[in-house]
């Protein structure tokens, strides 16, 4: 079976490259004219990411199987055509036959085809029972989609964290030079171990995701509501990327999904450290902090939480996302915005998976910025109590 | 096909004369109930759509042209892409087949006018207002509607008002088709010429007689799914909230259950077309008419057992999702019979190469092409891959662009000087056809790639390993645009009447009833049967 391979992985992609375009784009036709099937493509944007499970393997084992069948048929049948077409023209002096109907051929050509699925439908049925069973899996890590951001939880483990786009905003408006992982690119990778058979609980918190990883040959719509599964075993440390596959809202295209194959004694001490920060981090419910610190993390908070509907000028993309800047939910009594970010409300999730001290500095943020001078400091104290 | 007796044709000179019994100017548009005019209303309707349409691809591909955000923000060119889908199906390529079916379909079995025309006038007085709701949810609070043109909740449930004003534009379309699938399956069926079996009747009439059943069958279920949504966003339902004992994946069965009978809606006129084009100059008859319409039925009975093909990312269960990847790949066994009936129609005839003919077969090449793509789309490991990427919008260009609309142009060609007597300028044709053929090229097929690569669809900036093959298919989507308006040259030529006289019948190797009437054609034909033997 023929397969394309590229030689030159993610290292290829420099930094340069949209402006070196044009020039590109030459070396690349030239290169695809004179390479022939079964070379090496030098070029990562002309086919599959290179497939790091059994199943991607198979996957595209799959269509390069399908895909020469269809070649030939199709140049079978325009062969027929083109030879029609310049044999039996009229300029030439051809004479119309006027046969019109043949009953032989046209059960030949029903049953041929027919068989020829068959052909195709046995490969395609084994690699989807393969991909659907996921018993035994060696771990599980539930993952929520939400706008626009990944969570992901590990059960066993008891810790979880978001993942969003760490890609600068300067580079999205072009305003400084883009980088070698522009857009696909986050702040917490998911972690995995290499060789293992990762089992993924999938769903949203909003409206309908998809969690992809090409090189993992895994797509899984995210559904509010429901946990769906996938399952994959990276059989290769590294580092491989993918995005959210579902048109999910304004910022789609900014909610990349990045996973960091880890050989086994480094995800041992990844694990280690993940769990002895969350420790850390589980700060005394009681301590009193002062309005400055709260807004200082509130900010950060806010940008990488909030920003994206509410937008870094409190402004909001109304009606759907309203103003924060102003609004009476803000400016009001407190107890009735921790309720609220609690809660949700219409198109705003929940954030209750929040801790304490984050939703206790982001209400600060909001109600101390822009226009808002209401001057309280919420002590995660009252987020607690809130909680109840 | 049929043979005509040729005495009728002089009576019909007798109402050469467009000038009586209707009145004038813009009352005789808006108050017709001839189907010619209603025919050149869909059509000219159908290419404002196709130029709005066109104008937000242009936006689309524009943004794409590189990376980072530069034209558009996010939220606007979501509303671009989930317009330029709906306005291309629902406002371009559905009602220029009407449009071909008003026009031809009462000509080609001999009978007077449609079945309702009364009725007629108020299917395609439906559509400017819905139009018009579309267009106008771009200037509401809170824009136009962005979820995609599939609608997904809980995104379409988010969304402002502008999805009101969608759902609504979709019911009003959805009642125009309708009816006017009601007029076309009663006029079929009853006011074909004395001795015109359904049998003999022309390929076009039969793919439509088989979309009409299709539109009736689904356009309520449409209707059924955009009204749930409706209750959900206002009414406090919960059909599609598991919050409240629902399911967002209901919606996505319930649409394609509609969207994937309405992809044969789209292209089963389209292959009426090029069967009655590739015959005529080929002068030679269409082989296999008998398992043509066969074949065309088992695609459109087929068309109903498959829609889950779309949604094979949503976590069906295991026997569901083999199920519908064979029905599926089925569905390549009739279409496989039309495209092979359609080359042996060819061989060995005696073929000249106008412009409708080159446009039908750039339709069948590319068609096919578009096709394969569909087969390897059907096996779902692959799928897998491939579902929400480039991959399907090259796709869906391949059988909906260089398909139906390679069809439409080619049929214009065609059948132009039968509307307005004057042949259209043949080498004028045939740029249009190579322009569009190696545009639309040089637009779509970069595409396979980009999904090949990992691109995902409906994303306003991408990753840099995507920026060659954007950049190509940005300059494409240019050139094609700026290709049509060679087409519309060329019409616009033969309604001046600038170009030689048409003859009654200026394809010798045409058979149908449409050719022995005068051309152009009297507004009021066939008032005497003509008989078919």
């Amino acid at each position: 079976m023929f397969r394309y391979r590229f030689v030159i992985g993610e290292s290829m992609a420099d930094s340069s490259r949209a402006d070196g375009a044009a020039k590109r784009l030459i070396s690349a036709l030239v290169a695809g004219a004179l390479a022939a099937p079964g070379v090496a493509w030098a070029f990562p944007e002309w086919n599959f990411q290179p497939p790091v499970t059994t199943i991607a393997d198979q996957i595209i084992g799959l269509h390069d199987f399908i895909f020469w069948i269809c070649v030939v048929i199709f140049i079978g049948v325009f062969g027929v055509m083109f030879y029609s077409l310049f044999k039996h023209r009229r300029s030439v002096g051809h004479q119309a036959a006027q046969f019109h109907e043949n009953t032989l051929v046209e059960i030949i050509w029903t049953v041929i085809p027919f068989l020829i699925l068959l052909f195709m439908a046995y490969p395609a049925t084994k690699t989807i029972l393969a991909m659907h069973d996921t018993t035994a899996p060696d771990m599980t890590v539930k993952i929520t989609g939400y706008q626009w951001k990944w969570n992901y939880d590990y059960v066993q483990d008891g810790f979880g964290f978001y993942s969003t786009l760490s890609t600068p905003h300067e580079q999205i408006v072009n305003q400084s030079p883009k980088g070698e992982h522009y857009l696909l690119e986050v702040d917490n990778p998911l972690v995995v171990p290499v060789g293992a058979k990762v089992r993924v609980l999938i769903t949203a918190g909003d409206v309908v995701h998809a969690w992809w990883v090409p090189a993992f040959g895994v797509k899984q719509d995210a559904i509010p509501g429901f946990v769906r599964d996938a399952w994959f075993r990276a059989d290769k440390a590294g580092i491989y990327r993918g995005q959210c596959a579902e048109l999910c809202g304004k910022e789609h295209g900014f909610m990349p999904i990045v996973v960091e194959v880890k050989s086994k004694d480094d995800y041992a001490k990844w694990l280690g450290d993940q769990k002895q920060k969350m420790t850390a981090a589980a700060d005394d419910p009681s301590k009193v902090w002062d309005l400055k610190d709260l807004v200082a993390h509130g900010g950060e908070v806010f940008a990488a939480n909030c920003a994206a509907c509410h937008q870094a000028n409190g402004k909001g993309v109304p009606p759907a996302f309203p103003p924060l800047d102003g609004s009476k939910v803000v400016t009001g009594p407190k107890s009735d915005q921790i309720a609220l970010v609690l809660a949700g409300k219409n198109a705003m999730p929940s954030w209750k998976a929040l801790s304490d001290r984050d939703l206790a500095s982001v209400i600060t943020y909001t109600r101390n910025s822009w226009g808002n001078h209401t001057g309280d400091a919420i002590q995660p104290a009252e987020v607690k109590e809130a909680r109840k | 096909m049929s043979s005509v007796p040729h005495d009728h044709v002089a009576d019909d000179h007798a109402h050469d004369d467009h000038g009586h019994g209707h009145p004038y100017g813009m009352m005789r548009w808006i108050t017709t109930t001839n189907h010619k005019d209603i025919g050149t209303l869909y059509l000219w309707f159908s290419f404002i759509m196709f130029i709005v349409g066109g104008c937000m691809a242009f936006t689309i591909r524009a943004e794409l042209f590189r990376p980072g955000l530069q034209i558009v923000d996010p939220e606007f060119f979501n509303s671009m892409t989930t317009l330029h889908g709906l306005i291309m199906i629902f406002g371009a390529i559905m009602p220029a087949a009407v449009g071909f079916a008003n026009w031809m379909i009462p000509l080609m079995i001999g009978a007077p006018d449609m079945a309702f025309a009364r009725m007629n006038n108020w299917s395609f007085w439906l559509l400017p207002p819905a139009a018009s709701l579309l267009i106008l949810s771009l200037f509401v609070p809170g824009g136009a509607a962005a979820g995609g043109w599939t609608l997904y909740p809980p995104l379409s449930v988010q969304a402002g008002m502008g999805m009101d004003l969608t759902i609504f534009a979709i019911h009003i379309m959805g009642a125009s088709s309708i009816m006017g699938s009601i007029n076309i399956i009663t006029t079929i069926l009853n006011l074909r010429a004395p001795g015109m079996t359904l049998m003999k009747m022309p390929m076009f009439c039969w793919t439509w007689l088989i979309t009409a059943y299709l539109l009736i069958a689904v356009m309520p279920v449409l209707a059924g799914a955009v009204t749930m949504l409706l209750t959900d966003r206002h009414f406090g339902t919960s059909f599609f909230n598991a919050a409240g004992g629902g399911d967002p994946v209901l919606f996505q069965h319930v649409f394609w259950f509609f969207g994937h009978p309405e992809v044969y809606i789209l292209i089963l006129p389209a292959f009426g077309i090029i069967s009655q084009i590739l015959p005529t100059y080929s002068r030679k008859p269409l082989f296999g008419y008998a398992s043509m319409v066969y074949a065309t039925s088992g695609i459109a009975i087929l068309s109903f057992i498959v829609w889950a093909h779309h949604m094979f990312t949503t976590g069906l269960p295991t026997a569901g999702i083999l199920f519908f990847m064979y029905a599926t790949m089925l569905i390549a066994v009739p279409t496989g019979v039309k495209v092979f009936n359609w080359l042996a129609t060819m061989w060995k005839g005696s073929i000249t190469l106008e412009t409708p003919m080159l446009f039908a077969i750039g339709f069948l090449f590319l068609f096919t092409l578009g096709g394969f793509t569909g087969l390897i789309l059907a096996i779902t490991p692959v799928d897998v891959q491939f579902q929400d990427t480039y991959y399907v919008v090259a796709h869906f260009h391949y059988v909906m662009v260089a398909g139906s609309l390679f069809a439409f142009f080619g049929g214009t060609y065609y059948w132009i000087p039968k509307w307005t007597g004057t042949m259209y300028d043949e080498k004028i044709g045939k740029i249009h056809f190579w322009a569009s053929f190696i545009f639309f090229n040089v637009t779509f097929f970069p595409m396979h790639f980009l999904g090949l690569a990992g691109m995902p669809r409906r994303i306003p900036d991408y990753a840099q390993q995507f920026a060659d093959w954007n950049m190509v298919a940005s300059v494409g989507a240019f050139g094609f645009g700026l290709s049509q308006l060679i087409f519309l040259y060329a019409v616009l030529k033969c309604i001046r009447h600038d170009g030689a006289k048409a003859p009654a019948k200026p394809w010798d190797g045409a058979d149908t009833l449409e050719w022995t009437v005068p051309s152009p054609a009297p507004y009021h034909t066939f008032e005497t049967p003509p008989v078919v033997r």
